[in-house]
């Protein structure tokens, strides 16, 4: 039996009360993410249960109990207030996917200070931008990623402390730069956690808009109520499932659903930090029977595209429910999977701003391959009219996603940024900036975009950030960016470029481009296509009208041009 | 002509590598090792064809093929005109 048991009886008298009430909160309480997903589980009786199974490149596999993890992030919440982290300070948390990444996430919450994760193959511009906007006072990392901090070092006289969780001794540190060995480091058996209430900030995850910087959504202690009910009621996880979120906590899916779900709901996960391929993933669900696999649209389709054969290789009968997230499910993955997994993957719609499932498929619901589902209980949505942003009220008529604001992951605001955050709004309505329609059985059905924002992977990136990083070039003058259809990921950038005299386009200069892109930003913002052009449409005011390029790119309708500059 | 084997070592030692420490050789995971992601491994095909002077089909341009030097230059190989 799922523990939603039937959504139309849960809808019905539907109170987030429920959630509180089984995490043990009352309005008013002290509620701390880092005490709830380990010491709260060892008060239970579960010290002992396995909490994180990691494995590393040739196998390397290190096992974590909850006892474990509330010893480890006890130790590192330790270390980080002994070098003066406060409350309220944000703390960047900069690694690949290594239990550091996991426990460090929840020392941080425990001193009541921000964790700020960012995605480690982040270049050091996007890492400056990010780590600016939040002046963010520490940042954990590891030895290969710490040259991108010593880059931009300089710039940022908020940073006191570089903490180094592999530093092998062997290479002198630098300024500002402490080593941190979790394994060497004396265990910390009490800690004092700070008494975080409900709008206590807790998270900062920084996401991509069309124009300006990138945004820093800011969440709060109190989304864990959605957070755990969603994890409960949508992933389904039972007492002795093993589960696996692909998504690494460089992104909200990887803390939202990689670390505070799960492990508040003292269940185990198992972490997987490789590249991908998919043997490994295969072989890693036959090793560690995943019985719940959590994971995106773009490695469901790169499965797709290795084959069915290698799947015979592997015992993957320990599965038992699928889920995918990040950007809309087409309904062939869903057919697929059921056909060889025997389990569809039920598509999940949220975004970083929502902290938490909105809309989706259940467990038991029937399903409609390709749609997004149905609201999560507690979740009021619906279709505006994207001019008169009037209600609609017919079925099957395309409007821009709304949700009634007031659920308790909901991000409270942009980090510094309080204006754009009060645009999201729209009589009464938040505005995820999505388009979809709904069918007659109230089943959402994903469009696309509001705006130019780059969906690749399940990953969003702003064009905005790439033209300006392209303009860096010494060989660029003007540049546009758009998305581009992609079988795998959905989307990828594509760069239109006009080149400063004294350059000549060709094959070598669009891969220098590229990987400039690449290392400056990170390896999703790089466009995997350049077309040199002799000019960029504009509109007489001198603006770029990106909507042209994407036009044509996606084969549609130009629609009004009389804007045009050049025309 | 150049030894493929080094030069793909090189390239990809100098683009892709953060942790000027790590020691690389032919057979090191490129892909499953995290160096090269699905999104860096289409510079580095694009690198290949520049600088081989081929195509390669996106269907051969799998992880697989690309995980170690030694698979790239098995692949370029058998692209590159005998």
């Amino acid at each position: 039996m799922s523990h939603i048991g039937s959504y139309d009886e849960r809808i019905k008298n539907f109170d987030w009360s429920i959630s509180e009430s089984e995490l043990g909160y009352k309005s008013g309480d002290v509620i701390n993410i880092g005490w709830y997903c380990s010491d709260r589980i060892c008060e239970q009786g579960k010290g002992d249960k396995p909490a994180l199974i990691w494995e590393g490149l040739g196998g390397v596999e290190k096992r974590y109990s909850f006892n474990d993890i509330r010893l480890a992030s006890n130790t590192i919440a330790s270390f980080l207030r002994k070098l003066g982290v406060k409350n309220e300070d944000r703390v960047c948390l900069f690694m690949d996917k290594i239990p550091e990444l996991y426990l460090g996430f929840l020392a941080v919450l425990k001193i009541g200070a921000i964790a700020q994760p960012l995605f480690s193959a982040f270049g050091d511009e996007s890492l400056f931008v990010r780590m600016d906007n939040a002046q963010t006072s520490a940042i954990i990392t590891q030895r290969k990623h710490v040259g991108k901090v010593r880059k931009i070092i300089d710039q940022m006289p908020y940073l006191k402390h570089i903490i180094i969780v592999d530093h092998d001794g062997v290479k002198s540190l630098k300024d500002r730069e402490t080593p941190f060995s979790l394994e060497k480091a004396t265990p910390v058996e009490d800690l004092e956690i700070y008494p975080t209430k409900a709008e206590s900030p807790s998270v900062l995850h920084y996401t991509s808009g069309t124009t300006g910087q990138p945004k820093g959504v800011k969440h709060v202690h109190y989304s864990l109520i959605s957070q755990y009910l969603t994890t409960k009621w949508v992933l389904d996880l039972q007492e002795t499932d093993v589960y696996w979120c692909t998504a690494d906590p460089g992104w909200v899916t990887g803390t939202s659903y990689g670390i505070i779900g799960p492990w508040s709901m003292g269940a185990t996960q198992c972490v997987m930090d490789m590249g991908f391929s998919a043997e490994s993933w295969y072989r890693f669900i036959e090793k560690y029977k995943i019985s719940m696999w959590y994971s995106a649209p773009t490695a469901i389709r790169s499965l797709m595209k290795a084959g069915e054969e290698i799947i015979k290789k592997y015992d993957l009968s320990s599965l038992r429910h699928l889920a995918s997230v990040g950007e809309p499910l087409n309904s062939e993955a869903v057919i697929w999977s059921e056909r060889v997994f025997g389990l569809p993957f039920l598509d999940t719609y949220w975004q970083t701003e929502t902290g938490s499932m909105m809309i989706t498929n259940f467990p038991g619901m029937k399903i409609k391959p390709g749609s997004m589902g149905k609201p999560f209980p507690g979740i009021t949505a619906a279709l505006l009219d994207p001019d008169s942003h009037e209600l609609i009220t017919s079925a099957n008529k395309p409007g821009l996603i709304a949700f009634k604001p007031g659920w308790p992951s909901m991000m409270r605001t942009y980090w510094r940024n309080e204006e754009t955050y009060r645009k999201k709004f729209i009589n009464g309505w938040y505005i995820p900036g999505d388009r979809a329609t709904i069918d007659m059985d109230g089943y959402f059905w994903f469009i696309g975009r509001d705006d130019d924002v780059i969906n690749t992977g399940g990953h969003l990136v702003s064009p905005f950030e790439v033209e300006s990083a392209l303009l860096e070039h010494p060989a660029v003058a003007e540049s546009a960016v758009v998305a581009k259809p992609d079988d795998v990921n959905m989307e990828v950038v594509k760069a239109f470029v006009t080149l400063k005299p004294g350059y000549e386009s060709g094959p070598d200069l669009e891969l220098e481009i590229m990987n400039f892109i690449r290392k400056k930003l990170s390896p999703l913002a790089m466009p995997q296509e350049i077309e040199y052009v002799d000019s960029l449409p504009k509109t007489r005011s001198g603006k770029i009208m990106r909507r042209l390029l994407h036009a044509k790119e996606w084969g549609e309708e130009i629609g009004d041009t009389s804007t045009l500059e050049n025309d | 002509m150049e030894n493929i084997k080094d030069v793909v070592l090189e390239y990809v030692i100098n683009e892709y590598l953060e942790d000027d420490e790590e020691e690389l050789n032919y057979d090191s995971p490129l892909i499953s090792g995290g160096i090269v992601d699905s999104f860096s491994m289409v510079s580095l095909k694009r690198f290949l064809e520049n600088k081989y002077k081929i195509q390669i089909p996106d269907d051969k341009a799998t992880p697989e093929a690309f995980d170690t030097v030694n698979s790239i230059v098995a692949l370029v190989n058998s692209f590159v005109k005998k």
